[in-house]
């Protein structure tokens, strides 16, 4: 592009950019600086060389736990979080259901996926801990003890349970517009041909949708991964996840190396930033077909 | 059959999300043995900790919105008119903190920005508040630039801007006077969004050790009962209060464009 410019325009091009430099001045300060400070710190010792001995030391036993409890919880909410989010929508918009019952949906999903972190915990203990609302309930008129079945809101389960508040309602928000895409004439061209509901969408509508559910999928991964208010709210510091872990890494260097620290975090940046990308790819993707 | 099925997820999801919402709201009551009181709210409302950290958390929202929109609206107006080629590297920009999670952000900024670095504003109340509303900025920073962008689209910029500058506008003017009022549902918005972000925001403001609603929820609900569950309910107010206020703007704008 440059060349073909005149000698004036080439002059002034640079004074365009000046328009975005206030905008960059603050990424690098406070998103591309801190983040480098955080990989590059994790590739240094304690005075600054260069090592890989941070990495290596990641694999302990309580580390190595904590990461693969994060990834087995981000894991499993996002999966349920796709499921269930997307059986409630396809619910409201194929179920032939009043046209009230959307927007209200919608509009309590915008709510809903805001609502995490410290109250989002306190609603659940109220609800389903030692004396929550659903427990006392199962309790008295049922007889069925919660906690002798083995569920326990401060464990695996119970942040699972919890997290669903957030993921359902941010899968929903997600693929209603995707699944608004799915174009009336793809179903009707499959029903001429014969296809029957189930084969319409076992080998048209999930096809098509299959970049975004995946692409979701991913987002609500990341999303899980990187909370910590609500799993601090309700378990405190002992449960092992990542995200608690650097966080009391982070108050009081509880490893006792804060390159360590460094460590702990460049491996949530990876790992976050791949399923961001897997997202953003598949979005890509999808739009393809959802114009 | 399909009705039936559809009926039944529905409701089943809907019982998910109701019961969590009745549970908080029924413990919230129950501070007062064998009867129905609102003695956890009055508690609450009387604790001077919960009008310091509300307020001062309302101030950083404040702040937050202001220095969200003085860096976007700019930017995003801007990228629009003149840099269409750098729109992909500040729209990956804008994505950023959803990548990089907002702990590891203030990892950073402790680490950066300590008492003996080039800017020490972790030195200060004043500069960790500075450093404070930078880092609400960036977390809101994701929603601000999709909404304002958005609103952008709908407006002829090129045009508006070329007739503000024929009446002999400047750049000020024309940011202020024109493009503002133009996009101004969406800034609000982007403004309500963040607003909800920041009164909830817990990571951040607990590790810079500041004052705020969140950590002060927190606390809260580390050592008492029946609070906590009024202070969810009390959140969750505010939360729908800030969505409802964004889809009213939203309504409101489509009603005076529909006159018009």
């Amino acid at each position: 592009m440059m060349p073909k410019q005149p000698g004036g325009q080439r002059l002034r091009l640079p004074l365009e950019w000046l328009g975005i430099l206030p905008f960059v001045v603050f990424a690098v300060l406070f998103l591309i600086l801190p983040t480098m400070k955080i990989v590059v710190g994790a590739f240094q010792t304690a005075d600054g060389s260069f090592t890989f001995q941070n990495l290596i030391d990641l694999n302990t036993d309580s580390i190595r736990s904590a990461y693969w409890t994060s990834i087995k919880l981000s894991f499993v909410t996002a999966l349920l979080g796709c499921a269930i989010g997307f059986a409630m929508a396809a619910a409201v918009v194929f179920g032939g259901m009043p046209k009230g019952v959307r927007n209200p949906l919608v509009t309590f999903s915008g709510v809903a996926s805001n609502f995490a972190g410290v109250p989002l915990a306190f609603a659940f203990i109220a609800t389903l801990g030692p004396v929550g609302l659903v427990t006392v309930w199962l309790r008295t008129e049922f007889g069925i003890n919660l906690r002798a079945l083995g569920f326990n809101l401060l464990s695996f389960w119970g942040l699972v349970v919890t997290y669903l508040f957030f993921q359902i309602p941010l899968m929903i928000l997600i693929i209603i517009p995707a699944l608004d895409g799915l174009k009336r004439e793809w179903r009707e061209a499959a029903a001429v041909l014969g296809a029957t509901g189930l084969q319409y969408w076992r080998m048209v509508a999930l096809p098509i949708l299959f970049p975004s559910l995946l692409g979701t999928f991913a987002l609500l991964f990341a999303n899980a991964f990187g909370a910590v208010a609500t799993a601090f709210a309700l378990t405190g510091p002992q449960l092992n996840i990542v995200p608690i872990k650097l966080f009391a890494q982070i108050r009081g260097d509880v490893l006792g190396n804060p390159n360590l620290g460094y460590a702990l975090a460049f491996g949530m940046i990876v790992i976050t930033a791949l399923a961001n990308f897997l997202y953003i790819w598949l979005r890509v993707r999808s739009e393809r077909w959802l114009k | 059959m399909t009705r039936f099925f559809a009926w039944g997820t529905f409701l089943l999801g809907c019982l998910f999300f109701a019961l969590p919402l009745i549970g908080m709201t029924e413990f919230s009551l129950k501070m007062r043995r064998g009867e129905y009181s609102f003695d956890a709210y009055a508690r609450v409302f009387a604790d001077q900790r919960f009008w310091d950290t509300f307020s001062y958390s309302l101030t950083l929202a404040a702040a937050t919105i202001v220095v969200g929109v003085v860096l976007v609206v700019p930017t995003a107006y801007w990228v629009r008119l003149k840099l269409p080629q750098a729109r992909p590297v500040i729209e990956f920009i804008t994505l950023l903190p959803l990548v990089i999670p907002a702990i590891v952000i203030v990892f950073g900024y402790i680490r950066l920005y300590n008492t003996s670095s080039f800017l020490p504003l972790t030195g200060s109340a004043l500069g960790t508040d500075i450093l404070l509303t930078m880092g609400y900025t960036t977390l809101a920073l994701p929603y601000m630039y999709r909404s304002v962008d958005t609103g952008l689209r709908t407006i002829d910029v090129a045009t508006l801007t070329e007739a503000a500058q024929s009446l002999g506008a400047g750049w000020i003017t024309i940011l202020a006077r024109i493009i503002l009022p133009n996009v101004m549902v969406a800034v609000l918005s982007g403004a309500f969004l963040t607003l909800a972000i920041v009164l909830g925001e817990f990571t951040m403001a607990a590790l810079l050790n500041r004052p705020a609603f969140g950590p002060f929820m927190q606390l809260l609900g580390a050592n008492r009962a029946y609070e906590p569950p009024a202070l969810a309910v009390i959140a969750f107010a505010i939360t729908w209060g800030c969505m409802g206020l964004m889809q009213l703007v939203t309504r409101l704008s489509k009603h005076e464009r529909a006159k018009a």
